[in-house]
């Protein structure tokens, strides 16, 4: 039996799906569109079913994606996910509400179980439900009462799914509601259910409720000035978790993986396959997994922040502040999330139910400088900016770092104004949501979610991580012909010959590199470059930054041959800073340092971000933009940074 | 004075901790999902905190909290309870 899970948003439906499949779940999206899909399975005496969970709504007349999936799904028996049955979550605290959608599916005519959840706050409540009353106005349907978030229910939902009823009944309202069309017949239908409910008096001390803990709190947490210092407290404590303590493990898996490799290459016969095994896929795989702690504390502070209900005030207090820009408050966790990788912050704007708003929110996450970065511009401010203290104390590297978020940041806000008055709008956008109670955090709700989001990370952006990666390794490995007579060449040289075995390695894999077909790509399009400073071996370091662009540091430590060892970072610098140019200038000058600097806060040299957007946009379209319009900037920018100090 | 008493405003234009009465609600694209978050004619609702800036407000409808931008209480006729 396919079983549905359906719900109004708040009530605790992911924690019901939670406790009733375990960690069995599947994460998918609805066909053809992206809307999250989740499936496990449920054991009952009869057999086993499958539990989807649908999005949260308040009805079924759509105006959001989420929206028209729920509406699309249950006008169409033939649609893969149409229910067999329903399992639907209400907030027993807030009942009448919640019944209006569960009404809905009523009428439609679907066996359906009504879990009235949260069922000990409706008691701390004072609320004296009519349960009889209730089962008595929709005698169809089966009703039990649960308590998911201390596991209380399971038994009997289980129990209860076996007893559902099926066939013909009389409508709690109307038959046809699902083909009413018009605002205004939609708004009268919901309209007089929700008056038919209340009619019910299903709720004996249906008192209105006084301001309560959550008021006098929401108006510290909501505070002008207190509000955002909060805000930005908490911003802070994440991002010394995601910058400094995240490095501890990052350190050491990519310790693993140089180890792994070197001991791969040691022990495998020599031959293509193992070349290919420790030069391209184990580092490829490395440089995926080298970022799952940052992505994982991210999310574990963002998914913290949502179960506490903390989450929705920021959306409220964001949302004037991001509007003007084109933005919706739902939009700061995307591009806070982004500054640690823009791939799961990207996946994260499915929560704006505005399509216009969520597309640039998408299309300008980017700018925000990722965690990729991070090695790219600490080289280079280390090679070209001097090590100065402002007044003493304030580090000038520090505030080029500063400045160079900073500048992400601008861009993302300047794209988005300009991108608002651009694209057109398909439907009009809302903000109207609830702010649920303050709870605390239930912390397997947070694992699941981190869980999910690791997953996704590793194995939707990691298999194009890798395969770039493998791609690249391949380009960068193999060369023409000629290249053989270069090395010959190589190697009648003096300076080879008197060379360290050591030294005469490095030089070969300089060699070879340069002469391989990536390196005459660079040189190819070393015309293109050298306006914004650069030569053709910075070209290839370029190229090779669009599997992450971290790798732009190994890359020039191959080009420079410099070993890859502990040491490297060091040598590399030294290096970079005795290279000259054909001229006999320093070819790392500060404003070729400068110009790469800006280059790599906007270009968008990331294929695995490319992937995403155009899986969350269902389009080539929205991702080229992107591709197109950042790498513009890149350049125009660079070009500018370049001709000015120069 | 009956004239000043039947008055309307809309919610956007309530101020804090004014409990005030659901008259209308305007019919266009928001109405059917402001009748679905429980705003409906008759029923009681108030400001209880404003966002920095005052907007978007956050009002108590039946023991639940509801955010709106200003132009969506805009649509929302109330009159004094």
């Amino acid at each position: 039996m396919k079983i549905a899970l359906f719900g109004n948003p708040n009530t605790g439906k992911s924690t019901i799906f939670n406790m009733l499949t375990g960690l069995r779940q599947q994460v998918g999206n609805f066909p053809g569109v992206t809307v999250d899909k989740k499936k496990g399975s449920i054991k009952t005496a009869q057999g086993q079913h499958q539990l989807t969970d649908f999005p949260g709504t308040y009805s079924i007349f759509a105006r959001s994606l989420d929206e028209q999936v729920v509406k699309e799904v249950l006008g169409n028996p033939l649609h893969p996910d149409y229910p067999d049955a329903i399992i639907y979550v209400a907030d027993a605290a807030n009942l009448e509400r919640n019944l209006l959608f569960f009404s809905q599916l009523y009428d439609l005519g679907f066996p359906i179980l009504l879990v009235l959840n949260m069922w000990d706050r409706a008691q701390q409540k004072g609320l004296d439900i009519q349960l009889d009353l209730l089962q008595n106005n929709f005698p169809a349907a089966a009703v039990v009462t649960a308590n998911a978030r201390v596991s209380l229910g399971k038994d009997r939902i289980i129990k209860a799914l076996d007893q559902l009823q099926s066939g013909a009944r009389t409508a709690f309202h109307d038959h046809d509601f699902q083909t009413l069309q018009t605002d205004a017949e939609q708004t009268r239908n919901s309209d007089d259910r929700l008056q038919k409910i209340r009619s019910l008096q299903l709720v004996a001390a249906a008192k209105h409720k006084t301001a309560n803990q959550s008021t006098r709190l929401d108006r510290i947490l909501t505070h002008r000035i207190y509000g955002y210092l909060i805000f930005s407290a908490i911003l802070l404590i994440i991002f010394q978790f995601i910058f400094s303590f995240a490095s501890i493990p990052m350190d050491f898996i990519d310790g693993q993986f140089v180890h792994l490799s070197s001991w791969s290459a040691a022990h495998l016969p020599d031959g293509l396959l193992s070349k290919l095994l420790t030069q391209g896929l184990i580092p490829g795989i490395g440089g995926v997994l080298v970022f799952v702690p940052q992505i994982a504390i991210l999310f574990f502070f963002i998914a913290l922040l949502e179960e506490s209900g903390y989450l929705s005030r920021v959306v409220f207090i964001m949302d004037r502040l991001m509007r003007p820009f084109g933005l919706n408050g739902k939009s700061v966790v995307p591009l806070l999330s982004s500054v640690a990788c823009a791939i799961p912050g990207i996946m994260s704007a499915r929560t704006i139910s505005d399509w216009k708003e969520r597309l640039i929110t998408i299309l300008v996450a980017p700018f925000m400088s990722c965690s990729a970065r991070i090695p790219v511009y600490t080289l280079l401010i280390s090679l070209v900016i001097p090590k100065i203290y402002i007044g003493g104390i304030l580090s000038l590297q520090g505030l080029v770092l500063f400045g160079l978020y900073l500048l992400g940041i601008i861009f993302a806000l300047g794209t988005a104004l300009l991108l608002k008055l651009l694209v057109k709008s398909r439907t009009p956008g809302f903000h109207l949501m609830e702010l649920p109670d303050y709870k605390t955090p239930r912390l397997t709700n947070v694992g699941f979610t981190v869980f999910e989001k690791v997953k996704v990370f590793v194995f939707d952006a990691g298999k194009i991580i890798v395969a770039i990666s493998i791609i690249l390794w391949a380009l960068a490995t193999y060369g023409p012909s000629s290249r053989q007579q270069a090395l010959d060449n190589l190697h009648q040289t003096q300076s080879y010959t008197f060379a360290t075995t050591a030294k005469q390695q490095e030089l070969d894999n300089a060699l070879l590199l340069s002469e391989s077909y990536i390196g005459h790509f660079g040189k190819w399009m070393e015309p293109a470059i050298a306006p914004l400073g650069y030569d053709w071996k910075i070209g290839i370091a370029l190229l090779s930054s669009f599997a992450a662009r971290e790798v732009f540091v190994g890359s020039l430590a191959t080009i420079y041959a410099v070993g890859d060892d502990s040491s490297t970072q060091k040598r590399l610098i030294e290096k970079l800073k005795e290279e000259k140019n054909d001229h006999g200038q320093t070819t790392y000058s500060l404003a070729t340092g400068a110009s790469l600097l800006v280059f790599y806060v906007f270009a968008m040299q990331c294929m695995a971000t490319l992937a995403v957007v155009k899986r969350e946009t269902n389009s080539w379209k929205w991702p080229l933009l992107q591709l197109g319009f950042m790498g513009v900037i890149a350049y125009l920018s660079a070009f500018l940074v370049y001709q000015l100090l120069v | 004075m009956g004239l000043l008493l039947h008055m309307s405003q809309t919610l956007d234009s309530i101020s804090l901790n004014e409990l005030v009465e659901i008259a209308a609600i305007a019919n266009n694209a928001i109405a059917p999902k402001l009748t679905e978050m429980g705003l409906t004619k008759g029923q009681k609702i108030k400001a209880i905190f404003k966002a920095p800036f005052g907007d978007p407000i956050a009002y108590e409808i039946n023991g639940n909290i509801i955010s709106m931008r200003k132009e969506e209480a805009m649509q929302v006729e109330v009159q004094m309870a």
